[in-house]
């Protein structure tokens, strides 16, 4: 156990948003969750009693008869802005004042940093990288996230669930924005902060980096291990498993946004459009966890070998 | 009360008694005149004085001001909110629920906050740093050791584009667990996601400036990507086929060179310091507009249950 190695990146200047970014993501997961439950069992309360439904004002929040339902602006909720802007600015000021901004040696083509990392909010796309080719990992699957950010509240049909915290009323998409979100972005943040060490080399927190290791890992292509080596048949491999996926990871988004009843209502709602473009995001979000799974379980590198680009 | 400009109490006209100041000389009963003049004008303004600081809020200035009453009327305090320019863009009144702060987590706010405090801290420091590769280094050096809270300010700066990109990711997530990009607030969220775009490339392009090894080789790692854009760079599908060269691609245009040199140093610092944040500035005046002109924020909204959805509208 080396705790030197692990305070050296815990404590790197650079890297205390992505310890703060630990403790603060779980936090606020779990904050909104909690309020979601809370609805849910309400939810479920309304549902069992009609009668109660059409005379419960349909919030957790507490209201007596009289309340008023809307209050001043001023001053109850710029009272509230002035404090959390009072706040921020301490936690700033504190910030900056116990902790320097890192200022490396100037800077210098010839000498290579290693590991050299992006910066942390990159490092998601950089570990991609472990899995994808440039194209894929910086090009085409950030623009994607961005493209499948936007499109999210067009290809949602789900009318329940807007301006509350619900789980149950919206199981699908929260549990989806979660896995993108938690398990792909910020988890994969994490391991390119803490995990990755020199030659981007995955390093468990508490061991040495050491500069001198060498992994021997035999990645192979899946036409190698098929034992396809013209060039025309790896295209042609390739294309099919790629398709292949593509097929059944359409089925299985299928069966899954059709497992219960009330995902079939949602589903008898999505225009075709609709319908195709989530599958086609879901189905490219699911292609990055698959191909790390290649990676890690079977030693993959390409599935996909043309001479123009590979997969 | 007699008339005033109402700015320090003294009287909106000159006053007459101290007119015949200097005439004689040595003329006993003239001074005593002055005298008796000059006591006039004195409680006069002392008069005025005491009224202006009994009601300061009846003097022109004051008015002149703040243009509407601010007591504790219903209709004063949703003026005070809906007159005031910094303050308009919030409305009147807001769901009562709304103002906790386990619904909105405040997030979005804190955020334009932080981007406020980063322009603050930013313009500061452009006062020290010249785009060049020959003294940007030696800038951030001499920032560091010789200007007054320069350290400070640098700091501030750098964590608080950290804590930006974090509380934007935040509010985003909350936006969604509490569904709020649900009809009719669907192009806000478009737009919000491009917020948290430039939002990065701020981030992003800033990482440059010092000119050390950390910013350099980021930004050499990040650039080295656009190599790789299909169709328009030299290195990624289909790249040479469109006759992409290190010398015309995109990665050429980002960089204003085949290599992250003098060129690319000043681009980043364009985009930085006036273009990303002129366009991130008219996404968030769009962004706060929509907010209100979609009925403010989301909720907390009462529970719809599933026995209430209503049939779609067909087309």
């Amino acid at each position: 156990m080396d705790l030197h190695q692990l305070w050296t990146i815990v404590s790197t200047p650079d890297n205390v948003p992505i310890v703060l970014l630990l403790f603060v993501v779980p936090f606020y997961a779990w904050y909104g969750l909690r309020q979601a439950f809370a609805n849910d069992r309400l939810i479920a309360q309304l549902e069992a009693d009609p009668a109660m439904a059409k005379t419960h004002h349909r919030k957790i929040q507490p209201f007596k008869a009289g309340w008023a339902r809307e209050v001043h602006v001023w001053p109850y909720l710029l009272r509230i802005e002035f404090l959390a802007a009072i706040i921020v600015t301490v936690i700033l000021m504190v910030w900056s004042i116990t902790l320097n901004a890192p200022l490396e040696e100037p800077s210098n083509p010839t000498l290579t940093m290693n590991p050299s990392k992006a910066p942390w909010y990159f490092l998601g796309l950089q570990e991609m990288l472990v899995y994808f080719d440039p194209w894929m990992a910086g090009v085409v699957m950030p623009s994607l996230i961005i493209v499948g950010l936007m499109v999210i509240p067009y290809i949602d049909a789900n009318p329940l669930g807007n301006g509350y915290y619900t789980y149950k009323q919206r199981k699908f998409s929260i549990l989806t924005f979660i896995f993108g979100f938690i398990v792909l972005w910020v988890s994969m943040i994490v391991i390119g902060t803490l995990i990755r060490g020199p030659g981007w080399m995955w390093f468990w927190p508490g061991t040495t980096w050491d500069h001198n290791r060498l992994i021997f890992e035999v990645n192979q292509d899946l036409p190698d291990i098929f034992g396809i080596t013209g060039r025309v048949g790896k295209i042609v491999f390739g294309a099919a498993v790629v398709g292949g996926y593509f097929a059944a990871a359409a089925v299985l988004i299928h069966k899954l946004i059709t497992k219960t009843p009330f995902n079939r209502k949602i589903y008898a709602r999505m225009s075709v459009l609709q319908y195709v473009t989530m599958q086609v995001f879901l189905i490219i979000m699911l292609a990055l966890p698959v191909k790390i799974l290649a990676r890690q379980l079977f030693r993959i590198k390409y599935v996909w070998v043309t001479p123009w680009f590979n997969i | 009360m007699p008339e005033t400009n109402g700015n320090d109490g003294k009287p909106a006209s000159p006053a007459p008694p101290a007119a015949g100041n200097g005439n004689g000389t040595g003329n006993g009963g003239k001074v005593a005149a002055v005298v008796a003049g000059a006591k006039a004008v004195k409680t006069r303004a002392v008069e005025e004085m005491k009224g202006a600081i009994k009601a300061p809020e009846k003097t022109d200035l004051w008015k002149s001001v703040l243009r509407v009453k601010h007591d504790e009327t219903p209709r004063s305090r949703a003026l005070g909110v809906l007159s005031n320019v910094f303050l308009h863009l919030h409305p009147a009144k807001v769901n009562r629920d709304a103002v906790a702060y386990n619904y909105t987590w405040g997030m979005g706010g804190m955020t334009f906050y932080v981007y406020i405090t980063l322009v603050f801290t930013g313009t500061l420091l452009m006062f020290y740093y010249h785009p060049s590769k020959v003294v940007a280094f030696r800038d951030i050096l001499y920032l560091e050791s010789d200007v007054p809270f320069g350290k400070l300010l640098r700091n501030m700066h750098r964590w608080g584009a950290h804590l930006m990109v974090i509380m934007v990711e935040l509010h985003m997530f909350r936006v969604f667990l509490t569904g709020s990009y649900k009809k009719p607030r669907e192009f806000n969220w478009v737009v919000g996601v491009l917020l948290l775009v430039l939002t990065l490339l701020l981030s992003f392009t800033g990482y440059l400036l010092p000119d050390d090894q950390l910013g350099f080789w980021a930004v050499t790692v990040g650039t080295n990507m656009a190599r790789a854009t299909p169709l328009l760079g030299h290195g990624g599908p289909f790249g040479p086929q469109m006759g992409m060269t290190p010398f015309n691609d995109v990665r050429f245009g980002l960089l204003g060179g085949s290599i992250v040199d003098s060129n690319a140093l000043l681009r980043a610092y364009i985009w930085h310091c006036v273009a990303i944040p002129i366009i991130a500035s008219a996404f968030m005046v769009v962004h706060f507009w929509r907010v209100r002109k979609d009925g403010g924020i989301s909720g907390p909204a009462p529970v719809v249950l599933e026995s209430e959805i209503k049939e779609p509208r067909k087309i």
